[in-house]
């Protein structure tokens, strides 16, 4: 570059406006250089000590794909926001292009620590929409799946919140216990998460051989087990100085910013839907609500771990309530036309059915092929159904109109609405908080994202 | 609309509405549907081709609604009375698997949600969900926003429905009623294309702040790739198919 060039380039009017300005002196050529806004920086950090940080989606402590934007005084969060939309997968959408059957197997993945709620509520909202009920043994396995459900997710919260204050014993002690739940999942429905075993009209199968002893080997396995939570953190002087206080949200807030489940219930309000607006039966089981009044991450910490005990109570009365009979209803145009066996291979048809629609019944066979790749007429309407998960109202609001495909599935997740309440729970507190208060939510992004 | 609805000494309801008018405010809430198989054309062999039903039109529920449902109906339109809410406001009135839904004027819509919170009978503290609607390109107002309210003191869940034009999709934002409705309306907003006048910050909540169309509209595509599978070709899923 020659020198004249050079000059005219150093005056700021024209060319690069980034390029330092020179002038010439006895000395030789000084220049001086500015950062293009470094004097703006300068003039705002004069004013105020005032720091935007974004935390996440990338971020061990966020509680999955949760980006939260917090604006900081200090070690001071001034304002916080969460922004989401990372998982979103369109599973609403998705299942208008499938049957009501096949929509069991979106749906429960949605909030993948609450699998069989999902597919509860779903199937319970076609059921509605359908008139008919499941039969008394299907509700009673529903109920026994979606307790063990509940301990599992509550376990994961253990866990989960754990690592993120820093305890990694308590992951360790959280995760060992989920896989407890986990495994006697996958041997009463034969998957571990995403089971799609609750199916409109009941069950997809009966429970296997041996669950009994399975199911209360499993009780007394984590009645011994639960103590450990109570030792490591229910006294314990760091756990309660990083909780206590903490994500302060009382109840007139809670229910402004439409809170349901745990958080709602250490507010003071015993708002729980299996007493309240009881369904599956849940108004034949003997169990409390616990609630407390302090309103802070601690105690929805307690009211979890409660919460566990008394599911442990209700999987107990399941088993004794468990009576023979069918797991599906008996309406041949809605029930699978076979019940499925286990063969060598693994899953299969009864081979008396598969033999019966092909050499005997060509109606039976035309009735099964319709039905399975068809699926079945839901009468035109709307309905809202909703069911008490791990993290409150998990509401399904389905229309139909008439088809044998939804018209709409909308899910009220109580991640994506909760989750709401973080600003005011984290706004005024420290940063340090911030990760406190985002565990006590709980958020599971499948959830939120759908 | 029938006539039935305005009886058990109600104020005159929007019963009164006859002609074209009628035919705007009538709630269709389906799509009118014909054929079968999606097969149209000489393809059809089965003669299902030539169905037509037509879309479904929620009927008007009679007095008495039956439970407590003639309570809160009672109550709201008391609330409306005092507070110079004409009864017209409110559409229609359904009763359907045991759930009741108030189809309402979108104008009126604050303020009729105001009344089911704020008044003493009603207390619906707590609105559960808000979710959008969509039926169709064929559908007149084809766009629903759908208020799902919950009332703790009674324990009383109703639902409050509003339809939209979608070349004018304009609904009222019920946030400075119910606040949790902040992020639901802007995901009814994102996936529909419904816009909540009044909200604080209506901005895309699930998909990406630059992303063109509402993916949950019916005329928006699933996409999806044609996947083969052992020698044939699956097409994907919107293009399979379809039964009804």
């Amino acid at each position: 570059m020659s020198i004249d060039a050079d000059q005219a380039a150093g005056s700021r009017s024209g060319g690069d406006p980034f390029s330092a300005e020179a002038r010439e002196t006895t000395e030789g050529r000084v220049y001086t250089v500015t950062g293009g806004d470094w004097d703006d920086f300068l003039d705002d950090a004069d004013r105020e000590e005032r720091v935007v940080i974004n935390l996440g989606p990338q971020h061990p402590s966020t509680h999955g794909v949760l980006r939260l934007v917090l604006e900081l005084e200090g070690e001071r969060v001034t304002k916080a926001r969460s922004v989401i939309g990372y998982l979103h997968t369109g599973i609403e959408k998705n299942t208008e292009y499938r049957t009501w059957t096949q929509g069991v197997t979106f749906v429960t993945r949605m909030d993948y620590l609450a699998p069989l709620y999902n597919e509860a509520a779903y199937c319970m909202g076609v059921e509605k929409l359908l008139g008919i009920s499941a039969p008394k043994r299907a509700e009673t396995i529903r109920v026994l799946l979606m307790e063990l459900n509940r301990i599992s997710s509550h376990l994961v919260f253990l866990a989960t919140g754990a690592m993120e204050l820093g305890s990694t014993t308590g992951m360790t002690y959280g995760f060992r216990d989920r896989e407890e739940v986990l495994h006697l999942l996958e041997f009463l429905t034969g998957l571990r998460m995403n089971h799609a075993f609750i199916r409109p009209g009941g069950v997809a199968q009966d429970l296997p051989e041996n669950h009994r002893e399975k199911i209360l080997e499993f009780c007394k396995v984590m009645d011994s087990r639960l103590t450990d939570y109570d030792k490591l953190f229910s006294g314990q002087p760091i756990w309660k100085q990083r909780l206590q206080g903490v994500g302060h949200l009382p109840l007139d807030a809670c229910l402004a910013l439409g809170t349901s489940g745990p958080i709602l219930r250490s507010a003071g309000l015993g708002w729980d839907l299996r007493k309240i607006q009881p369904y599956c039966g849940y108004e034949e089981y003997d169990f409390e609500v616990p609630t407390s009044t302090d309103a802070d991450c601690f105690a929805r910490f307690l009211l979890r771990v409660e919460e566990i005990r008394q599911s442990l109570r209700i999987v107990r009365q399941c088993v004794d309530k468990l009576e023979s009979g069918p797991v599906m209803v008996e309406d041949p145009k809605i029930a699978w036309p076979a019940q499925l066996t286990v063969g060598p291979d693994g899953m299969g048809n009864s081979l008396e059915h598969v033999r019966k629609i092909m050499g005997q019944s060509m109606e039976s066979l035309i009735h099964h092929f319709k039905l399975v790749t068809e699926g079945f007429d839901v009468p035109p309407g709307q309905v809202y159904v909703p069911v008490e998960a791990p993290r409150g109202e998990l509401g399904y609001h389905m229309v139909s109109d008439g088809g044998t495909r939804p018209m709409r599935v909308h899910v009220r997740d109580p991640s994506f609405v909760n989750l709401q309440a973080f600003p005011a729970m984290a706004e005024g507190g420290l940063v340090a908080d911030v990760i406190a208060v985002v565990a006590s939510i709980d958020p599971v992004m499948g959830g939120v994202d759908r | 609309m029938s006539g039935e609805q305005a009886s058990g000494g109600l104020p005159e309801t929007a019963a009164e509405h006859t002609g074209p008018d009628t035919e705007e405010r009538e709630v269709v809430a389906g799509r009118p549907r014909k054929g079968m198989f999606g097969v149209t054309g000489t393809g059809d062999t089965s003669g299902y081709g030539g169905l037509r039903l037509p879309a479904y039109v929620p009927p008007a529920a009679e007095r008495p609604f039956g439970g407590w449902f003639d309570e809160v109906a009672d109550g709201l339109f008391e609330g409306m009375n005092n507070r110079g809410v004409p009864p017209e406001a409110v559409l229609r009135i359904t009763v359907d698997r045991e759930e009741i839904t108030f189809y309402v004027d979108p104008e009126y819509l604050v303020e009729i949600c105001r009344i089911f919170r704020d008044e003493q009978r009603l207390r619906f503290e707590f609105c559960s969900s808000v979710s959008g609607v969509d039926y169709g390109p064929e559908v007149p107002r084809r766009l629903h926003s759908v208020y799902h309210l919950t009332s703790m003191t009674y324990r009383r869940r109703i639902r409050v429905e509003v339809a939209v034009d979608a070349e004018e999709p304009r609904v009222p934002s019920v946030v400075e009623v119910y606040p949790t409705a902040d992020f639901q309306e802007r995901e009814a907003w994102d996936m529909f294309g419904i816009v909540y006048e009044g909200h604080p910050g209506l901005t895309r909540i699930l998909m990406p702040d630059d992303w063109h169309g509402h993916p949950q509209r019916k005329d928006y595509p699933l996409g999806g790739i044609p996947v083969e599978y052992q020698g044939a070709e699956v097409p994907p899923p919107d293009q399979r198919r379809s039964y009804t």
